[in-house]
């Protein structure tokens, strides 16, 4: 454990010109001072003494939600973590078994509440693949659109968050500027900012309004020079790589064995990325990369959601480009609703709007899992169907549940205060956990 | 620069061509995953069936031999499924139909899925093998399965309840006999949340770290004692 490790940094300062003019010292302009940092103390057995326990949450801004964690603490090292989750458990699951497959849409919403149009877009793939219906190539790039988008919105609130658990404040502005114009697009798509419920079985709620790519295009243009404004505070930032490097380790052989996915497993070293592995929405034919860290700590996972974003902005800069004209929705009377107009002049028109409001669509008898790689991993719904228009069992596989499930194996033997940010590198979303 | 580095374990280093979203599945039939053949080529008569829906694998596997059919996925490395995604179960409205346990594995190596299900016939034990020996993130999974579905997994080293409290009595909400409104009516709800031990935060394991529990009220030692549960 205690091995000394070197990184470069140059600390942030602000001195004064012979004028008397207030000058910034830019942050990484090379030629910087080696620091020397120790790896967190391993506990000394030899250490006498009564252990504590501490109680962390579940009202308590770092836990980003109500978990809970009782610590036993040696000093201040954790020995052993018991975690209590649950405190926001809603019932999602049964609900869903009450509900007729659009109208579950809106729970999607507000389980992981940073990616609400990504949950949106992965329970529809989901269902689509229950009901065996392929989608047109207009909805296949705006859904690609969606889930990227909300995927940088969410890397920035996990930026902006743990950047203010670990002591850092501007970095939080800065993200949230950005997240707020991605939600200003997002209002202007579906009318809503954060509970979506964008998409349909078969297709999406709205189609983009006009002027809305360019919107999108000025976004993929001006977001990477925040992006290097952020990188260029934190990434050689003494501070911040002195609180981040070498804290909860995670192996790739216990990152697989843990189930974790998402930015943490990358960030252990293993390229796992359900985009790539198995792909959907056509994912295969976009030109990007899978960012890999190597040493399975904090401040690679940092790193890695980091790359992850500018990613994002490239395939979103390839989804401007082709984006193909269409229609949004299927041509399926079994699943869309037809036109209003003709809803109310045509009679088979109206017979399968009534169907499909009162009724609801009603897949085959069978099952699904689809899996989409959603800000905080593998995030999967599976589909049980008996034929009717309710499922019989619609399961989220949350991501942030598996990855929350291995905080003991992290936390135990490092100091009380880098609890905070392992937990922040973890990137829990309460609602996706407690469901 | 710094120090310990991993190597990178690539997805796919088993080889196979570049994965593609799949296109025009159909809803049963199809290529079923080739690690369906193998288990039934090594496990035989343990294998009850394989079905082919949606493009996905499902291999219903006889319910003593799950563990050892999982173990034999996850350690053989011509198939090496060494991550498991979810561990959960279903119940039919059909109160005839068995309950099935589910798990969904994956193979990084190979970039395959497969789906493994295991009747548990209705009248009979609920019960079934825990894999947490094999893979540690069935943990969190198999807790919650057993909280909702009232599911003991034999094996498990830590089977609480974790989206419930302990102290909840109305059952296991995911089974179809549970109503969606809960059994208690609300005031009942509430009268019963009144009436629980506000005090008693902290599981008996927690209080046994720092001896604690000496230093409880005499009446809630009392109630402990009895046998109350604690914890959340």
């Amino acid at each position: 454990m205690a091995t000394k490790r070197t990184i470069e940094v140059e600390l942030s300062t602000t001195g004064l010109t012979k004028d008397g003019k207030a000058q910034r010292i830019p942050l990484v302009m090379g030629g910087g001072a080696a620091v020397a940092l120790e790896a967190p103390p391993s506990m000394e057995p030899e250490l006498e003494g009564e252990h504590m326990l501490i109680n962390i949450g579940p009202q308590h801004p770092a836990t980003h939600g109500v978990l809970r964690l009782v610590l036993e603490m040696e000093g201040e090292t954790v020995v052993r973590c018991i975690p209590h989750v649950g405190y926001l458990h809603c019932g999602f699951e049964k609900i869903g078994e009450y509900r007729q497959y659009n109208q579950i849409i809106p729970w999607t919403d507000r389980e992981d509440y940073l990616n609400s149009i990504g949950n949106n877009v992965a329970f529809a793939l989901g269902a689509e693949r229950l009901f065996n219906i392929e989608i047109t190539e207009r909805c296949k790039v705006l859904r690609v659109m969606a889930m990227e988008l909300s995927r940088i919105a969410s890397h920035l609130v996990w930026m902006g968050t743990t950047c203010i658990d670990i002591g850092a404040y501007t970095p939080f502005l800065w993200s949230f500027q950005y997240r707020e114009k991605i939600y200003e697009m997002l209002e202007k798509w579906v009318g809503a900012r954060l509970t979506t419920t964008a998409t349909r079985v078969g297709g999406m709620a709205a189609d983009i309004p006009e002027g809305w790519t360019d919107k999108l295009q000025s976004f993929v243009q001006d977001f990477p020079r925040t992006l290097d404004e952020c990188e260029r505070m934190l990434t050689k930032n003494a501070i911040w790589v002195g609180r981040t490097v070498g804290l909860g380790v995670m192996s790739p052989e216990e990152a697989l064995n843990y189930g974790l996915s998402g930015p943490m497993i990358r960030a252990s070293g293993v390229d796992y990325d359900v985009r790539k592995d198995f792909p959907y929405l056509d994912y295969e034919t976009y030109d990007w990369t899978v960012p890999v860290g190597t040493s399975g700590d904090v401040y690679d996972r940092f790193l890695v959601r980091m790359a992850e974003m500018r990613e994002s902005v490239k395939i979103l800069a390839q989804t401007l480009k082709r984006l193909p004209d269409g229609p949004v929705n299927v041509d399926d009377p079994r699943v869309i609703l037809p036109p209003k107009k003709k809803a109310t002049s045509e009679m088979e028109s109206m017979i399968h709007h009534f169907k499909n409001v009162m009724e609801g669509p009603r897949p085959p008898i069978g099952e699904s899992y689809v899996a989409v790689e959603s800000p905080k991993g593998e995030k999967g719904y599976y589909f049980v169907s008996d034929g009717s228009s309710k499922p019989v069992r619609w399961r989220i596989r949350p991501p942030s549940y598996v990855n929350l499930s291995a905080i003991p194996k992290m936390v135990e033997g490092h100091l009380l205060s880098d609890v905070i940010a392992i937990n922040a590198s973890i990137d829990i979303v309460m609602g996706e956990i407690d469901r | 620069m710094r120090a310990e580095k991993f190597t990178v374990i690539s997805a796919g280093h088993g080889g196979g061509d570049v994965p593609a979203t799949p296109k025009n599945v159909p809803h049963k039939g199809g290529d079923a995953n080739p690690s369906a053949a193998a288990l039934q080529a090594q496990f035989g008569p343990a294998i009850v069936r394989v079905d082919v829906i949606n493009g996905e694998t499902t291999v219903i596997v006889d319910r003593d031999k799950a563990h050892d059919i999982i173990q034999w996925l996850h350690d053989e490395p011509t198939h090496a499924y060494e991550y498991l995604s979810d561990v959960t179960a279903v119940e039919h409205r059909d109160s005839q139909r068995p309950i099935e346990i589910v798990w969904h594995l994956r193979s990084i190596k190979f970039r395959r899925f497969i789906r493994l299900k295991a009747m548990i016939v209705k009248g009979s034990a609920l019960s079934i093998c825990s894999i947490w020996d094999i893979y540690k993130g069935a943990d969190w999974l198999e807790r919650e399965c057993y909280d909702m579905f009232g599911i003991q997994f034999v094996g498990h080293p830590d089977l609480r309840r974790i989206l419930l409290w302990e102290q909840f009595k109305e059952g296991h909400p995911l089974r179809k006999d549970f109503p969606l409104r809960g059994r208690f009516s609300r005031s009942q709800q509430l009268e019963n949340a009144l009436a629980a031990n506000p005090e008693a935060r902290y599981s008996m394991e927690e209080l046994s770290i720092v001896d604690a529990y000496e230093e409880l009220p005499l009446d809630m030692r009392r109630r402990l004692l009895g046998g109350e549960k604690t914890g959340e």
